[in-house]
C-alpha cells in the first residue's frame, strides 16, 4: 500500500484549563488522498475546528501528528493554506494588495515582479473578482470578501487547502453561489481540501468523503462516508437523486440520532466560544422539522426558507458575482 | 469642514442646504447666548480688579495685545537697524575692528509666549511619541513584558505635574550644563515635564490596540511564516493605528493643559508665565487680558486636537475618525 498523501495519525488534543486537562479529541485518525475532498462535519464545540487547526499548524497536537507527504508537519506554513471563517483580509489592504502580501511572500525569488502580477490577477479572476482589485475590504460584500480569502489562499500553491466554515458567515444565496464556484475551482484544479462545516447540503455537494464527528468532549470520528456522486455535481438535478438524499439521510440520522444535539442534552454549560454556535442553533431549528425524533428545544425560529432558495439559486447565475 | 463632506446632489440639494444651515446656525445661536450670559453675569461681579470683564471688554484687550506685539516688533526692527548701521560705520573706519551683533531683549509679547508654549508642547509630546509607542507596541506584543512594567505605568500615570517639576528641575539643572545651551534650561524643563504627564495614554493606547489586533489576522501572519518585522509593519502598526491615535490626541490634549501648569509654576516662558504675570501685575486690565490668555488656551487646545485628528485621518487607513 502507497503512503496517505495526509494522514491525521491518532490526534488527541488536551487543553489545559483551571480545572484539570480537557480532552477534546481523542484518537483522531484518518487519511486524505491527493486531489480528494473532505468535508469534516460535526456539532458545534466538537472540536472541527481544533482538527483544521492541528493540520495548519496553529495548535500543536498533544499526542499524535500530521504528516502531509511523508514529512511531519512543524508549524504553520503557506503550504497548508487556510481561508478563515471570517475571510480575515487587511482592512487596510486593497483586494489586489491583499493577495499580493501573501504572493510576495511565498514565490519571493521564484518568480518576477512581472508573473507575480500575473499571478495575483490570475487568482483572483479565478475567483470572479477581477474587477474590484482596488477596492478596499469594507467596500464589497461579505460574499466578494470570502472570494478575496480563498483567491489568497488558492495564490498560495497550497499542497492542501484548509477551509474553517468558510461561508457559514454568509447569507443562504450567497453561499450556494459560493459553493458553485469553489467546485467550478475544484475542477480547474483538482486541489487537495479539508473544509470544515455544519451544512449537510454543502457537505454531500461539495464532498468526496465526509468524516463525521461524534460530540465532544474527548471527540473522534464516529462515521466515515464516502460520496460517490459524479462530478460536475448540479444542485437542482441532485434535489431528486435518491443517492443523495441517502448521503443526505446518512449524514443527518448521524448528527441528529446518533449524536444528538449537546446543546439541548447538557443546556448551555457546555456552550463553546466559537462564534459559528448560534449559525448551528439555527441549523438545528431548520432540521429540528425534518427529524420528528430530535428534541424541539431550540427556540430560534425555523429558517425553512433557506432550504429552498438553496436549491432554486443556480438558475439565477446572473447575481453571481454579487 | 464638515459642510464640504455632505454630497452635494441636486435632488438632496435642498435637504442639505437646510441640514447645513442647521449646522451653522445652531452653534452660532448657541454662541451668541453664551456671550449674551457672560456679559450680563459679569457685569454684576465686583473684584478688587473692578468689575469682571465681558466679552467686549475682552475683545478690547485682545487688540491691546495685538497692538503691543506690533509696537515691540517695530522697536526691535528699529534696535537691530541701528545697530547696523552702528557697526557698518565702526568697518568703515578700521576694517579689523570687531563688531558686536546683539539679539534685541525686549519683553516677549503674549503672541511670542503663544509661540513658545507651540514649540515647547510638540517638543515634549514628540520626545513622549518617540519613547511610548515602541513601549506600547513591545507591550502589547508581550505579555510578559506588560506583566513587568503594567505597575510602573500604573503609578506614575496619575501623578500631577505640579509634583514632577521639582524633580526635573532639579534634575535637569544638575545633568544640564553648557556654557552655550542650545536650549534653554527652562525649555527643556517645561518639555520634559509635558513629556512625563502626556507620554501614558498614547503607551497605554498602543499597548491596547497591539494586543487586541484581530486572532484571524495575526493566524493568517503565521500560515505565510512573516518574520517578525513584516509581522509588526504590515498586521500589528495598521490595525493598531486607530488606537494609536486615540492615545495621541489625548496625549496632546494633556500635555498642552501640563504645560500651562508647569508654566505658571516654574516661571518658565510660555502662556502660563503671562497669565501668572498678569495676575501679579494686577492692574486694571489684568483680568480682561488674563481672559484673552484662557480663551487663545482653550482655542490652541482644541485646533491642536483637531490638527491630531487630521493626521490620523491622513494616515490611517480608517476614515471614519470623528471630532468628538
Amino acid at each position: 500500500m502507497t503512503s496517505p498523501y495526509l494522514h491525521i495519525d491518532h490526534v488527541t488534543m488536551n487543553f489545559p484549563t483551571p480545572s484539570g486537562e480537557f480532552c477534546a479529541l481523542n484518537d483522531v485518525n484518518f487519511v486524505i488522498n491527493k486531489g480528494e475532498y473532505i468535508s469534516i462535519i460535526g456539532h458545534s464545540g466538537c472540536g472541527k475546528s481544533t482538527v483544521l487547526n492541528i493540520i495548519a499548524g496553529l495548535l500543536e497536537a498533544s499526542q499524535g501528528g500530521i504528516i502531509l507527504e511523508n514529512k511531519e508537519i512543524n508549524g504553520p506554513g503557506p503550504e497548508r493554506a487556510v481561508v478563515f471563517q471570517n475571510h480575515s483580509l487587511m482592512p487596510w489592504l486593497s483586494v489586489y494588495e491583499n493577495v499580493a502580501i501573501a504572493v510576495r511572500r511565498v514565490f519571493k525569488g521564484k518568480k518576477t515582479k512581472k508573473e507575480m502580477h500575473e499571478w495575483i490577477l490570475h487568482n483572483l479572476t479565478l475567483v470572479h473578482m477581477d474587477h474590484a482589485l482596488d477596492k478596499l475590504p469594507s467596500e464589497i460584500s461579505g460574499g466578494m470578501k470570502q472570494r478575496v480569502g480563498i483567491a489568497r489562499a488558492l495564490a498560495m500553491e497550497p499542497k492542501v487547502l484548509l477551509m474553517d466554515e468558510p461561508f457559514g458567515a454568509l447569507d443562504a444565496l450567497t453561499r450556494s453561489h459560493m459553493q458553485e464556484s469553489l467546485m467550478e475551482i475544484q475542477e480547474k484544479l483538482n486541489n487537495t481540501i479539508v473544509m470544515i462545516t455544519h451544512d449537510v447540503d454543502e457537505a454531500v455537494l461539495l464532498s468526496d468523503k465526509i468524516i463525521m464527528m461524534s460530540n465532544g468532549p474527548a471527540a473522534d470520528i464516529g462515521q466515515v462516508l464516502e460520496i460517490d456522486l459524479p462530478r460536475p455535481r448540479n444542485r437542482v438535478r441532485l434535489a431528486n437523486n435518491p443517492t443523495y438524499n441517502h448521503y443526505r439521510q446518512e449524514v443527518l440520522s448521524f448528527l441528529y440520532e446518533r449524536q444528538a444535539n449537546p446543546l439541548s442534552e447538557k443546556g448551555k454549560s457546555e456552550e463553546n466560544s466559537s462564534p459559528t454556535s448560534k449559525q448551528t442553533s439555527e441549523e438545528t431549528a431548520e432540521t429540528v422539522e425534518e427529524t420528528a425524533e430530535a428534541p424541539a428545544e431550540t427556540t430560534t425560529s425555523p429558517d425553512t426558507a433557506s432550504d429552498n432558495v438553496t436549491q432554486l439559486a443556480p438558475l439565477d447565475n446572473s447575481g453571481k458575482a454579487a | 469642514m464638515a459642510l464640504l463632506s455632505i454630497p452635494f446632489t441636486q435632488q438632496g440639494a435642498k435637504i442639505n442646504f437646510q441640514e447645513s444651515f442647521k449646522q451653522i446656525m445652531v452653534p452660532v445661536a448657541a454662541m451668541v447666548l453664551f456671550l449674551f450670559a457672560w456679559e450680563l453675569s459679569a457685569s454684576q461681579i465686583k473684584t478688587s480688579l473692578g468689575l469682571v470683564p465681558g466679552p467686549i471688554e475682552v475683545s478690547k484687550q485682545f487688540s491691546n495685545l495685538v497692538t503691543e506685539h506690533a509696537e515691540e516688533r517695530d522697536k526691535a526692527a528699529a534696535f537691530y537697524e541701528r545697530q547696523e548701521k552702528r557697526n557698518a560705520r565702526k568697518l568703515a573706519k578700521n576694517p579689523d575692528a570687531k563688531v558686536k551683533i546683539r539679539n534685541y531683549t525686549g519683553k516677549p509679547t503674549f503672541f511670542d509666549q503663544i509661540l513658545t508654549s507651540l514649540v515647547t508642547v510638540f517638543s515634549g509630546f514628540l520626545i513622549a511619541t518617540i519613547i511610548a509607542v515602541p513601549i506600547g507596541i513591545i507591550s502589547g506584543l508581550s505579555q510578559n513584558f506588560y506583566t513587568a512594567i503594567n505597575p510602573i505605568i500604573q503609578i506614575f500615570k496619575p501623578i500631577s505635574p505640579l509634583a514632577w517639576l521639582p524633580i526635573v528641575t532639579i534634575i535637569v539643572s544638575a545633568v544640564y550644563v553648557s556654557s552655550d545651551p542650545t536650549f534653554s534650561k527652562s525649555f527643556i524643563i517645561s518639555a520634559l515635564t509635558v513629556t512625563l504627564c502626556c507620554m501614558w495614554p498614547t503607551l497605554i493606547n498602543t499597548a491596547v490596540g497591539v494586543a487586541s489586533v484581530d486572532k484571524d489576522l495575526i493566524n493568517v501572519s503565521k500560515v505565510l511564516q512573516l518574520s517578525s518585522f513584516t509581522k509588526v509593519w504590515k498586521i500589528v502598526l495598521p490595525s493598531a493605528i486607530p488606537m494609536i491615535f486615540t492615545g495621541l490626541r489625548l496625549s496632546i490634549g494633556i500635555g498642552w493643559m501640563v504645560l500651562i501648569a508647569a508654566e505658571m509654576l516654574a516661571q518658565n516662558p510660555g502662556l502660563g508665565k503671562f497669565v501668572w504675570d498678569e495676575f501679579q501685575n494686577g492692574s486694571s486690565n489684568s483680568l480682561g487680558r488674563i481672559m484673552v490668555a484662557v480663551l487663545a488656551i482653550g482655542i490652541i487646545g482644541f485646533i491642536l486636537d483637531f490638527l491630531m485628528l487630521t493626521l490620523q485621518r491622513f494616515i490611517s487607513w480608517d476614515k471614519t475618525a470623528v471630532l468628538r
